[in-house]
């Protein structure tokens, strides 16, 4: 799963790697299907105890079926579904220390919003007192305290997602599962909530499960993101790693932007490769992460954007790592700018560059020859 | 690009609504009519008010009428809501087709049809004719009717409310009580008044299914026509239509209201930080 | 929902379908049945006035030999009689009639009312529903006070001096049809407003954008868009009136033919049953077709809307 190279990337959470950790939630070779349709095929998945877990993956792919399972309103075609090593299978909805907050925020519009956040309270049956105490301060948690007497369709948007997550999170649940719950925010309101999530997160010591279409804000809020596709997890692993290191051409190319090159391996050396391509000016060498690969093997090359050098005048190794084109098309994003540049064999490669001087005083043109050049460890070799 | 409406469509609409009203109009109208001939206005009186309200079988009608809507109307609006839930929640099962075809066929069955259908299988059944044949009849008929109309709510409903209530330990039962009928509650209310007025305003059906003692209002209506008109029909058509009125006008001025309100709070919480 | 939790739902749900299943089987279907059976049986001087009765007290077996008794007589003498095949052919045509007049009268209301100002809308629906809630019967009567011979209209037409002699119009198929675009017009005006409500304002400006002259963009942008609506309307104002009794018979005159009429008669004034039976179930036979088109149309919608 995750590449191994894990040495440089500093963390202090990390129950996954401890093997003596008990996982909190299990999904053991799960699958589901509706009629013909597997939605999830065959998933084991170990999720830890405070642990901050994305799902990421393209539309349809099977993450909100995965929580809806871990919530109780899809059972399982197939495989065991444990929560702190108990199969909780058949316990139903309304019986699981999970809470869900929903993607529609699904509020009870014919009760206010001290009502909606009360509301699960009053099923466990909790003394008043209580019940008020745990409403206050949930309400002051999410800042919804002149809001207490609203009726939902009397909230804007933010503040119905607080609400949302109030009363989700009340219950104190073992689990809080998330799906898209920041989907119908702006994009500033987005990222103030998510370190508002982060932080609640923390104080609680809850285990929170988040659905997102984001990456951006999977990188933010996650211990752990999972990306997923067509049922199937393609890559498990921290932000960094995800980023860094990942393990396909397809999670490459869906967490952030990315350069592909291919080619042949045509030497093997100790902790590194030699690729080859014929339409290429020169030859390319990389560390290597996956030790299986042999010399004649198909793989590819994938470089981040922002690590690529791009420069008007001609390195002196030209042999290696370095590549010349035109510049094809500049991309402004204020920040930063992205060069496209077109090589000699037709492939268009990126480059990112911050843009540490104002606009007009900027060297690379349109139509500009350029060199691209990085060093071995900038890229990571794939094989699929 | 904001243009008022055309002078053709203010027209049609207007003449459409003078066609829809004139004839209502000038039969309350005439109700006060103190000469007998309709045609010929003879001056103010409400005679024919004192006449109705001295007319001891036009007000056993009457009361024999609202039992039936009263009762018909409140078995109709749960078996509706009941079949309503069936059509939306109940994906396919077994005789579904014959299911949907018995809850829409009634909208547009003609009335002779479903009478006489009714009448034949109580006698076949040797039951004994009157009021709760009746009620029965109506019961059937605008069960269809609220079916439809609690139906249309329900298709729009958002279900994950349901499964938020049961995910925050709601058992189902419960969640039905105490979110799913709150929130569809307008429609169930729509659904018990269209039912009623259909069973105050039937003829047909009644005439077929009723026996001796339950005579209904439509049905003492219909046969003081028979013998012409008269300003005293006039006069219970005015009473009808006016407890009609303002029974609609009311429920909608009140939905209207609370409209109102929702949106001003709306703005309310727009300008809120 | 799911097999596990669904358990302790199970009763209810079997009772939430099967409550309402049951008493439309028993009091809208199973009735069907014994209409046609009675439709072949015999008329008789009795209570009930039809023969055989099937009376299981006298043993199956006996029920069983009274089954040689049902013949299709009635229905014989149906079809030799012309006055009911003329029944059946002219409230087809006065259904049809009618319905096309509602269709050019109820398009150009619904049309206004779906391009008026938005806050009026709500209003105009109300006023167009609430003639709906009041009594149909009333509504009906209403017209005779209005088309009767000393009637408002001809008292008003004689004051004017357009005429000079009161014009026949009650008791005639005028009236009939009168009556009936009155009575129905809420029916056909809501699904044409509701069809044409729904419709994006905007298509009416792309198609002009485009350089289609707004008579054309009626017939090829707004018209076939709102055809759900056209189709609903027709079938719920033609099935009921091709069996409509009331109006015929308060507005319509003695020539005024109608199945619905025919049938009351046999029924209340002839009380010959089976036949009455007859007739309801050749008039089934007849709306069968249409009333399964409108079910599968009812049912699509709702689909569509889920
Ligand atoms: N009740 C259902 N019946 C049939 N198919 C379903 C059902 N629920 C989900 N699916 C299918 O399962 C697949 C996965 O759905 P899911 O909702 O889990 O996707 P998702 O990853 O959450 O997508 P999105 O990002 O768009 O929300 C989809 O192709 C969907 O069509
Ligand atoms: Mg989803």
């Amino acid at each position: 799963m995750a590449a191994k190279a894990s040495g440089p990337i500093k963390r202090t959470f990390t129950p996954w790697d401890d093997p003596s950790a008990k996982p909190f939630i299990q999904f053991e070779n799960v699958t589901k299907r509706f009629g013909d349709f597997v939605a999830v095929d065959n998933l084991s998945l170990d999720i830890y105890e405070r642990e901050f877990f994305s799902l990421l993956g393209p539309s349809g792919c099977g993450k909100t079926t995965l929580l809806r399972m871990l919530a109780g309103f899809e059972a399982p075609s197939e495989g065991r579904l444990l929560l702190e090593g108990q199969d909780i299978s058949g316990v139903p909805p309304h019986r699981r220390p999970v809470n869900m907050m929903f993607q529609s925020y699904a509020l009870f519009p014919h009760m206010s919003v001290e009502g909606n956040i009360a509301f699960g309270l009053k099923q466990d049956r909790m003394p008043k007192a209580d019940i008020d105490a745990r409403v206050a301060e949930m309400l002051r948690l999410t800042k919804l305290e002149p809001f207490a007497k609203r009726k939902p369709h009397q909230l804007s948007g933010g503040q119905r997602q607080r609400v949302a997550l109030a009363r989700s999170i009340a219950k104190q649940p073992k689990v809080l599962l998330l799906d898209e719950p920041l989907g119908a925010l702006d994009r500033k309101l987005r990222e103030e909530t998510q370190f508002e999530l982060m932080d609640l997160q923390q104080e609680l010591g809850l285990t929170f499960v988040i659905v997102t279409h984001d990456q951006e804000e999977a990188m933010t809020v996650s211990d752990r993101i999972a990306v997923m596709d067509h049922g199937k997890l393609v890559q498990v692993a921290s932000p960094a790693e995800i980023y860094e290191f990942p393990s396909s051409r397809y999670v490459a190319d869906f967490i952030g932007d990315v350069n592909f090159m291919s080619g042949k391996v045509s030497a093997v050396t100790d902790g590194g490769v030699e690729i080859r391509d014929d339409t290429l000016s020169c030859s390319i060498a990389a560390h290597l992460e996956n030790p299986g690969t042999k010399v004649g093997d198909d793989v590819w090359l994938a470089i981040r954007p922002e690590k690529m050098r791009i420069s008007l005048d001609e390195p002196g190794d030209t042999a290696t790592n370095c590549v010349s084109g035109e510049v094809w098309d500049i991309g402004y994003l204020g920040g930063v700018s992205v060069y496209h540049v077109k090589l000699a064999n037709g492939n268009v490669v990126k480059s990112t560059v911050t843009n540490q001087t104002r606009l007009v005083e900027r060297p690379i043109g349109w139509e500009d020859k350029v060199w691209l050049t990085w060093p071995h460890d900038a890229g990571v070799v794939l094989t699929a | 690009m904001k243009k008022g409406p055309s002078l053709f469509n203010v027209v049609s609409v207007t003449l459409g609504f003078a066609f829809l009203y004139l004839p209502i109009i000038l039969l309350v109208i005439y109700s006060f009519n103190s000469g007998r001939n309709v045609a010929i206005w003879a001056g103010w009186s409400t005679k024919w008010y004192v006449a109705m309200v001295q007319n001891q079988q036009l007000l056993d009608a009457a009361w024999v009428t609202l039992r039936v809507g009263l009762l018909s109307a409140t078995v109709a609006t749960v078996l509706g809501t009941m079949a309503a839930l069936t059509l939306v929640r109940h994906g396919r099962f077994m005789g579904r087709t014959l299911f949907s075809g018995m809850v829409y066929a009634p909208l547009v069955m003609p009335e002779v049809i479903t009478g006489l259908s009714l009448l034949l299988l109580f006698v076949a059944i040797n039951f004994d004719r009157g009021f709760w044949t009746v009620t029965i009849a109506h019961i059937t008929f605008s069960l269809c009717f609220v079916a439809v109309v609690v139906q249309s709510r329900l298709v729009t409903f958002d279900r994950s409310m349901e499964e938020a209530a049961m995910d925050l330990g709601c058992p189902p039962f419960k969640t039905f009580f105490v979110i799913t009928l709150p929130i569809i509650l307008p429609a169930i209310i729509a659904g018990w008044m269209l039912a009623f007025t259909l069973s105050l305003d039937d003829l047909v059906i009644a005439s077929f299914t009723t026996g001796p003692g339950a005579t209904t209002l439509p049905m003492r209506i219909y046969s003081a026509v028979r013998l012409g008109v008269t300003p005293e029909i006039n006069a219970v058509s005015t009473v009808l239509i006016a407890v009609v009125t303002v029974g609609v006008v009311a429920a909608s001025l009140i939905t209207k209201r609370q409209e109102a309100e929702r949106q001003r709070a709306e703005r309310l919480a727009g300008a809120a930080p | 929902m799911t097999a596990p939790n669904a358990k302790p739902l199970i009763k209810s749900k079997f009772f939430v379908v099967f409550v309402p299943y049951l008493w439309l089987f028993l009091f809208f279907l199973a009735p069907f049945l014994i209409v046609l059976k009675i439709s072949l049986s015999q008329t008789a001087i009795a209570m009930p006035p039809y023969l055989p009765t099937f009376d299981f007290s006298e043993g199956i077996g006996a029920a069983f030999s009274e089954l040689k008794e049902l013949s299709l007589d009635n229905y014989a003498f149906l079809f030799s009689d012309s006055l009911y095949i003329k029944s059946y052919l002219s409230s087809l045509q006065i259904a049809l009639i009618s319905t096309a007049l509602l269709l050019a009268i109820g398009y150009p209301i619904a049309y206004g009312m779906a391009r008026s100002p938005k806050a009026w809308r709500p209003t105009l629906v109300m006023l167009v529903i609430l003639p709906f809630w009041t009594s149909f019967l009333i509504r009906v009567y209403a017209w005779i006070g209005i088309l009767s011979r000393e009637g408002l209209l001809n008292t008003f037409l004689v004051w004017t001096g357009l005429i000079d002699t009161p014009l026949t119009i009650l008791s005639t198929n005028i009236a009939v049809y009168i009556g009936i675009v009155y009575s129905y017009l809420p029916f056909m005006v809501l699904p044409l407003y509701a069809a044409l409500e729904k419709m994006d304002e905007s298509l009416l400006e792309a198609a002009s954008d485009l350089g289609c002259p707004p008579l054309k963009t009626f017939w090829v942008v707004t018209f076939p868009l709102s055809l759900p609506g056209v189709v609903a309307g027709c079938f719920l104002v033609f099935i009921p009136a091709v069996g409509e009794f009331v109006i015929p018979d308060l507005l319509g005159g003695s020539s005024t033919l109608m199945i619905g009429k025919t049938l009351w008669a046999e029924f209340f004034s002839n009380r010959d049953w089976p036949l009455a039976s007859s007739v309801a179930v050749i008039l089934l036979m007849i709306l069968v077709i249409p009333i399964v088109f409108f079910q599968n149309a009812q049912q699509r919608q709702q689909e569509r809307d889920s």
